[in-house]
This record gives C-alpha cells, sequence and structure tokens, in this order.
C-alpha cells in the first residue's frame, strides 16, 4: 500500500515557484493592461467600444483550448507574430515560460477589465473636474483622483487574476507543454500525476495547491477594504 | 475685472436636444445668474470655467481671451486660474481637510501629505474655522463645514476670480442665512469678483450687484414676469 501523501520532493518546490511565477508576470501584465483598457472603455466613447468589449470578455467563454489554439496561430513557430518574433530576435515563446505567461495573462485578463472598467464607471467625473479647476493636467487627476477612487476595483480584479493564474490549465498545456521543471505548473503536474497513477504525489500537489490559494485569498480578504470606500 | 461670453452649445442626444445660447457682458465684481434647474446655469459656469467646450462663440475674462471658436483657443481649465465652488462640494473623498485644502497647490502626481501644511493653506484653515477639523475627512464633516472646506481648497490658490454653483443649495435652511452673510463678509474682504448661479431668488439680494435671467437656454436682464420686460 502507498502512502497517502508523499513528502515533498524538491522537484514539486521548483513546480511551486514556476507556478508563482507565471501568475505574479500575468497579474503584473493584466494590472496594467487591464488598467488603461477599462479606462479607455469606461470614459472614451468611440464607435464600437461595446463590440471592442465582448471580443476582449471572449477569453472567459471560450475553451481554454480554443484559445491555446488560436495563440499558437498568432505566436508559434509558423504563426504570423511568432515568425516575425523568430527571424528578426531569434524569440521563440511555444514550450517556454514566457509562453506559458501569454497564455495565463490571456485567459485571465476579462476578470480584470470588468472590475476596472465598473470601478472606473463608478467615480464621480465632477471630481475629475474639481481636480482640473484646481491646477492639475490629466495625467495628475488619473493618479490622484480616479486610480485612488477605483483602486478597490482594480485590486479585487487583480486577485481574481492571480488567483485565475495560477489554476490555468487548458491554453497554459498548449502553448507552453508540460516540461518538468520549465513550463510545467501546478495543475499540469497533478494531472500528469493522475495520468501515470502516481495517486501520494498528486495529493501532495493538490494539498500544496489548495493551501498556496487560500492563503492568497486571505491576503485579498485583508488587502481589499470591506465595503467600498469612496 | 469683466466677463464676456458669447457662446452656444447643443447637447443630449438625438431624443432629447438642449440648444444653450447665451451671452452677456459683466464689469460687476458681482454677478448672479438667476434661472429655473435645466435653464443651462451649470453649463454656462462650466464653459467659463473650461470644463465645458462651447460649439461656437467666446469667453473672454479682462481682456484675455479663453475661448474663441473662430480663432481655435480653448484654454484648458487648469490654465484658467479660478475658483470653483461645486454644488456639492465634490471633495475628494479619501482626503483629509489639509489634503483637500492643500490639493491644487502642487500639480505632480502625488497627493498632498496627510499633514500638508504651508503658509496658505494654515491661512485659510484659520480664516474658516477648519483646525478643528484638519484631520478629518469629508464624509465626518457636518454640511457647513464641507462648504467651507471647498471654499478654502478654491481660494488657497489665489483664484482671479471665483465661479459658485448653487452653494447654498446643499445647506439646511437656518444654515442658509448665517452663510450668505459669511461668504458676504469673505468676499468683501478678499475683494475677488465672483460669478454665482442660483435658482433661489435670496441670493439675489445678497449677491446680485448685476443680475441675468436665464430662461429657455438664453439670457435676458429682466424677471420673466417684470411688467417692463420681456
Amino acid at each position: 500500500m502507498t502512502a497517502l501523501i508523499t513528502a515533498p520532493d524538491p522537484a514539486v518546490w521548483i513546480t511551486l515557484g514556476l507556478t508563482l511565477k507565471v501568475a505574479a508576470w500575468a497579474t503584473g501584465i493584466n494590472l496594467v493592461l487591464g488598467v488603461a483598457v477599462g479606462w479607455l472603455l469606461a470614459r472614451k466613447a468611440f464607435p464600437g467600444r461595446e463590440l471592442v468589449d465582448a471580443i476582449l470578455t471572449l477569453p472567459f467563454v471560450l475553451p481554454p483550448t480554443v484559445l491555446g489554439y488560436y495563440l499558437l496561430v498568432v505566436i508559434g513557430r509558423r504563426g504570423w507574430l511568432g515568425s516575425w518574433l523568430y527571424d528578426t530576435f531569434g524569440i521563440n515563446l511555444i514550450f517556454t515560460w514566457q509562453g506559458a505567461v501569454i497564455a495565463a495573462s490571456l485567459v485571465a485578463f476579462p476578470l480584470v477589465l470588468k472590475a476596472a472598467r465598473t470601478a472606473f464607471e463608478a467615480v464621480d467625473p465632477q471630481l475629475e473636474q474639481a481636480a482640473r479647476v484646481l491646477g492639475l493636467g490629466e495625467w495628475a487627476v488619473f493618479f490622484r483622483v480616479t486610480v485612488p477612487l477605483a483602486w478597490p476595483g482594480i485590486l479585487a480584479g487583480t486577485l481574481l487574476v492571480f488567483a485565475r493564474s495560477m489554476g490555468e490549465f487548458g491554453a497554459t498545456l498548449m502553448v507552453a507543454g508540460s516540461i518538468p521543471g520549465k513550463t510545467q505548473t501546478l495543475s499540469i503536474a497533478v494531472y500528469e500525476a493522475v495520468q501515470a497513477g502516481q495517486d501520494s504525489i498528486a495529493n501532495t500537489l493538490v494539498l500544496i495547491t489548495s493551501v498556496t490559494c487560500i492563503v492568497v485569498l486571505l491576503l485579498a480578504g485583508r488587502l481589499v477594504p470591506p465595503g467600498t470606500r469612496r | 475685472m469683466s466677463f464676456t461670453v458669447d457662446i452656444a452649445k447643443s447637447v443630449g442626444g438625438t431624443r432629447r436636444r438642449f440648444e444653450l445660447r447665451v451671452a452677456f457682458e459683466t464689469t460687476a465684481s458681482r454677478t448672479v445668474i438667476y434661472g429655473p434647474s435645466g435653464a443651462g446655469k451649470s453649463l454656462t459656469l462650466q464653459a467659463i470655467a473650461g470644463l465645458l467646450v462651447p460649439d461656437s462663440g467666446r469667453i473672454l475674462f479682462g481682456g484675455e481671451t479663453l475661448f474663441d471658436s473662430g480663432a481655435r483657443v480653448h484654454v484648458p481649465a487648469r490654465a484658467r486660474r479660478f475658483g470653483y465652488l461645486f454644488q456639492d462640494y465634490a471633495l475628494f473623498p479619501g482626503l483629509n481637510v489639509r489634503q483637500n485644502v492643500a490639493f491644487g497647490l502642487s500639480s505632480g502626481l502625488r497627493n498632498p501629505p496627510r499633514d500638508a501644511g504651508g503658509e496658505a493653506v494654515e491661512r485659510w484653515l484659520d480664516a474658516l474655522e477648519l483646525r478643528e477639523v484638519a484631520l478629518q475627512r469629508p464624509d465626518e464633516l457636518s454640511g457647513g463645514q464641507r462648504q467651507r472646506v471647498a471654499l478654502a481648497r478654491a481660494l488657497v490658490n489665489d483664484p482671479r476670480a471665483l465661479l459658485l454653483d448653487e452653494p447654498f443649495s446643499a445647506l439646511d435652511p437656518e444654515l442658509r442665512q448665517r452663510t450668505r452673510a459669511e461668504l458676504d463678509r469673505l468676499l468683501t474682504r478678499i475683494g475677488i469678483p465672483i460669478v454665482m448661479i442660483t435658482h433661489d431668488p435670496e441670493d439675489i439680494g445678497w449677491f446680485g450687484e448685476r443680475t441675468l435671467y436665464l430662461r429657455d437656454g438664453g439670457i435676458h436682464e429682466r424677471p420673466a414676469n417684470d411688467p417692463q420686460g420681456p
């Protein structure tokens, strides 16, 4: 009879580190892009605004494997962006951790976009007007008035992105594969362990994943102030 | 100091359009624009402040062109150096009284620190009796205190003129009369020109050195029911 849980192999910690690294990068990228695009959608009326919103929300409803396929078409070695990157800079994203970051970023993007857009729409434009009359330029208005007021909503969306990126499976597997120590994240390692019948390893990985996610959620609860202060 | 305003602006969607057509000139130190709600008073004041771009026309202050559609001149709100008192004050909710008052003294990307000071801030905290509440947030203040914070914030930058949007409408009736007297004394002391918009006839007696009547999107020199009218 095998043990229910094995003592974690050193490789498990490498997998956990890689998972956190991918999730952290995806969160950082999404924070910047989500704030910028969320602000545009909330504040700038342009033709096709809702169509742009719908297209950017697609990753939320499409199967991750479909997203992974799209990514292969775009950034794969023969993809239109991927071939240019390889020919010009010698950069290859497929089967790399950077590819996993791109996959996780794409899948989680709607979460921060929705949160940021809603948060920006809730900011009273009169407060921005007040700041302009007081002599502030547009960047100062954005960083001193708009962002602080929208911050609780943006932060909540960002933490969801982190959680979603940690658990990403389908698109990551298609783009980055499952190379232990290089691109194999926790969720993929669990799948591999179960496929190989290594139940005790799977149990260990599941336990580590669950504990990490609980810690993230607890941190999120402490970071986001109760009720959205205005 | 004189204001010359001659502007047209069409606002609203296809279903409900509002045509504003306002032309007046005033050299009075206190000008009141009186009219019912929906007559276009706020739009007029916003255009003077630079918060609203008219479709056509021009706005001059003391010979300086602030807006001229023909010459394609639009001085942005931040460069007009007017004080603006918003109807519900538009205080920054996350900042304390000191930070609100000091807000316009720096135009960088960071808000003033919690203990923001300086000669002008201290002077206005004293002048408007705000020292006691200097470290409190706007939601902890009474209506009268909030108005005084908004006034201090507008005046701390030494504006060239003060624009007031229904300054007493958010106050209790018994507080209104006392606040009018206080503002009257303050304006006499600092001697900067004001333009006040209101729908309360009482304000005309206090501040209407020159009174303009706005109705149906146009300016008139006499009230609607004046026997010498139109």
